[in-house]
């Protein structure tokens, strides 16, 4: 048995615990004071937070390597250990600069003035804001997959009342659902983690994937796992939960739950398959977890193309764009040794879920933006918003280029780098995937736009004028979206820093 | 059959009538109610674990125990969180199903 090099917390490991701890100090303290002050308390510690993931992002990407930090010094297995590498660091920081534009842009709905009573929605909202916040930085940073099990468990738990913050018999019939689809995921993954356990000793990723080897009860907690985290990200056909339960929610928790939340198991798939056991997937394993991506992006962009609603036809595309980031898997299998390997396939996956993140938060906003200024978002009546709006239209159109995959967005770096995998692989069927949902994705981004630029038959009479910094948050996003593929040119090789392989084909 | 199996297989057993509720029950109290016998299941399956790895002298491997306990705290929160979604909805709509066709406010749009 190979022994791995042991841990030991590196200079700066500290910033680990603070990503977690700060999170969860906002929650407590709002409870404390009262919803009076959880606004204000989110509106330090959320840019305080986004400085914290830059400073660990720069810190990972100079050096190349892993952030680690043991907890209490006790070193795995006995104790748990919190480690960044170039994914966690990436993803941190795309989850941080989505989470405070929301935030930005929340503050319309979800303000508090100084002086007025304690409301039942602010309140709610930014307690769980941060909530989410702090449980994605524990799902990126978690080192063992029990600690990764607390995380998810919490984000579900924060994720699920945004769903029904305005009470409406739908949204709750929404959030149930939606939460009995979780509750299976994690009681399956539970299942995985307790026979993992059983067979192994210990759950620490870095000591599991030198112990861990083919035989039938670690299969079976590997498959147990893998439908729990798909039934938690949705992907087809365990997606039945989540189109009503982002179209119903409010803009901004809508934004954040199908941006940031759904990346959350997504990210412990990637961490269990390619850092827990990266020899275990085999091909067949592969080619079926590409062929439900693949079932994803058409099935989820034709019923999107139907659909009579803004908000759900922006629901249903989210459905859609999941399935891309499982083409990753077939693509990063390494014929040779059958082992998951980090290279352009997964760098492409990783990207497409930090694009799709922006994008998507973009459209959602501007979704709200046009449902508050008309009082319906019914896609045949659309006409003459972009009069009214024209910068929300914008941002709503910049979203959409990068959900398309058109440069220099960074939908389109991950498709390339998807398209490049799948050439040198000799995959060519998930190529023909790939192109046929971005024609399906331009159609339904086109009926929209081409709705929203015609004239209306009477005048338009704004039912409110939206704020003009909640415009300007939705555009920021859609632009951060549309500028995300520039990153081939700087930053992208972060992504293989501190993995094992340590060597990483960024885009030629 | 030793003590740890016998339990094994209860753990099982429970496991496999609690999926079977939350897949065929259409009402959501059911629902949650097997969603708890899975839970049950499972960690009776940690208390085998817990039982199989102990060191000799030992009653048992104290790590899955403390990580049933973690388990057991997430899944009484989870519980009662459905339960707080299921009366709301049952104060909103007067029945506690999670049927589409519900007739209340399919017109009132998303905000």
């Amino acid at each position: 048995m190979p022994d791995v090099l042991p841990d030991a917390t590196t200079t700066d490991g500290a910033l680990l615990v603070l990503a977690i701890v700060l999170p969860a100090m906002g929650v407590l303290l709002s409870f404390v004071l009262g919803g009076q002050y959880a606004e204000r308390i989110a509106s330090v510690l959320l840019p305080s937070g986004l400085v914290l993931a830059s400073i660990i992002f720069v810190d990972v990407w100079r050096s190349g390597d892993r952030l680690v930090y043991i907890v209490g010094d006790w070193k795995p297995p006995l104790g748990i250990a919190l480690r960044a590498d170039g994914l966690a660091a990436a993803m941190m920081m795309a989850v941080a600069v989505v989470i405070c534009v929301v935030a930005i842009f929340a503050r319309a709905d979800f303000g508090t003035r100084a002086g007025s009573a304690e409301a039942r929605a602010p309140f709610a909202f930014w307690i769980l804001l941060m909530a989410i916040w702090g449980a994605m930085n524990l799902i990126f940073l978690g080192g063992d997959l029990f600690t990764l099990y607390v995380a998810i468990e919490l984000l579900t738990f924060a994720a699920v009342p945004l769903v029904c913050l305005d009470g409406r018999a739908e949204t709750l019939q929404a959030a149930l659902r939606y939460l009995l689809f979780a509750l299976l995921g994690s009681i399956l993954y539970l299942v995985g983690t307790a026979l993992l356990y059983g067979s192994y000793a210990t759950l620490d990723i870095v000591l599991l994937s030198s112990r861990i080897h083919i035989e039938p009860a670690t299969l079976v907690a590997a498959t147990l796992m893998t439908i729990g985290l798909f039934a938690k990200t949705a992907l087809f056909p365990l997606h039945l939960w989540l189109p009503p339960a982002h179209a119903g929610a409010p803009a901004a928790a809508s934004a954040v739950l199908s941006a940031v939340v759904v990346k959350g198991s997504f990210f412990i798939v990637v961490r269990l398959w390619f850092d827990v056991m990266p020899g275990m997937l085999g091909a067949a394993g592969a080619q079926l977890f590409g062929a439900l991506g693949a079932a994803a992006i058409v099935f989820g962009n034709v019923v999107a193309l139907r659909q009579q609603r803004l908000k759900l036809l922006i629901a249903y595309s989210t459905v859609a764009q999941i399935g891309y980031l499982f083409l990753m898997f077939p693509l990063a299998l390494d014929p040779m040794s059958a082992q998951l390997q980090g290279g352009s396939a997964l760098t492409g996956g990783i990207i497409q879920a930090i694009s799709h993140a922006t994008a998507k938060a973009a459209m959602f906003m501007a979704a709200g933006l046009i449902y508050a200024v008309l009082g319906h978002d019914r896609i045949a009546e659309l006409g003459g918003i972009a009069r009214a709006i024209p910068m929300t239209i914008f941002a709503f159109a910049l979203g959409g280029i990068s959900l398309i995959g058109l440069p220099p967005s960074g939908g389109f770096l991950a498709k390339w780098l998807l398209l490049e995998a799948a050439v040198a692989t000799g995959q060519w069927w998930w190529a023909i995937v790939m192109l046929a949902g971005g024609l399906l994705t331009s159609i339904y981004v086109f009926i929209v736009l081409s709705r929203a630029v015609a004239p209306s038959r009477e005048p338009l009479k704004p039912v409110v004028t939206v704020p003009r910094y909640q415009e300007a948050a939705a555009l920021a996003l859609a632009l951060t979206s549309l500028l995300l593929g520039l990153i081939a040119l700087g930053p992208v090789d972060i992504l293989g820093a501190g993995r094992p392989e340590a060597m990483m084909a960024g885009p030629r | 059959m030793n003590a740890a199996t016998l339990f094994g297989l209860c753990g099982a057993a429970l496991a496999g009538l609690g999926l079977y509720g939350l897949v065929t029950n259409p009402e959501p109290l059911r629902k949650i109610l097997a969603f708890n016998l899975l839970g049950s299941g499972v960690f009776l399956v940690f208390g085998v674990v817990a039982r199989r790895a102990a060191a000799s002298g030992l009653g048992g491997d104290p790590v899955p125990q403390a990580m049933v306990i973690t388990a057991i705290v997430v899944a009484f929160a989870a519980t009662a969180m459905a339960i707080a979604l299921l009366l709301r909805l049952l104060q909103e709509t007067g029945r506690p199903t999670l049927d589409a066709d519900n007739p209340a406010g399919t017109d009132r749009g998303n905000s």
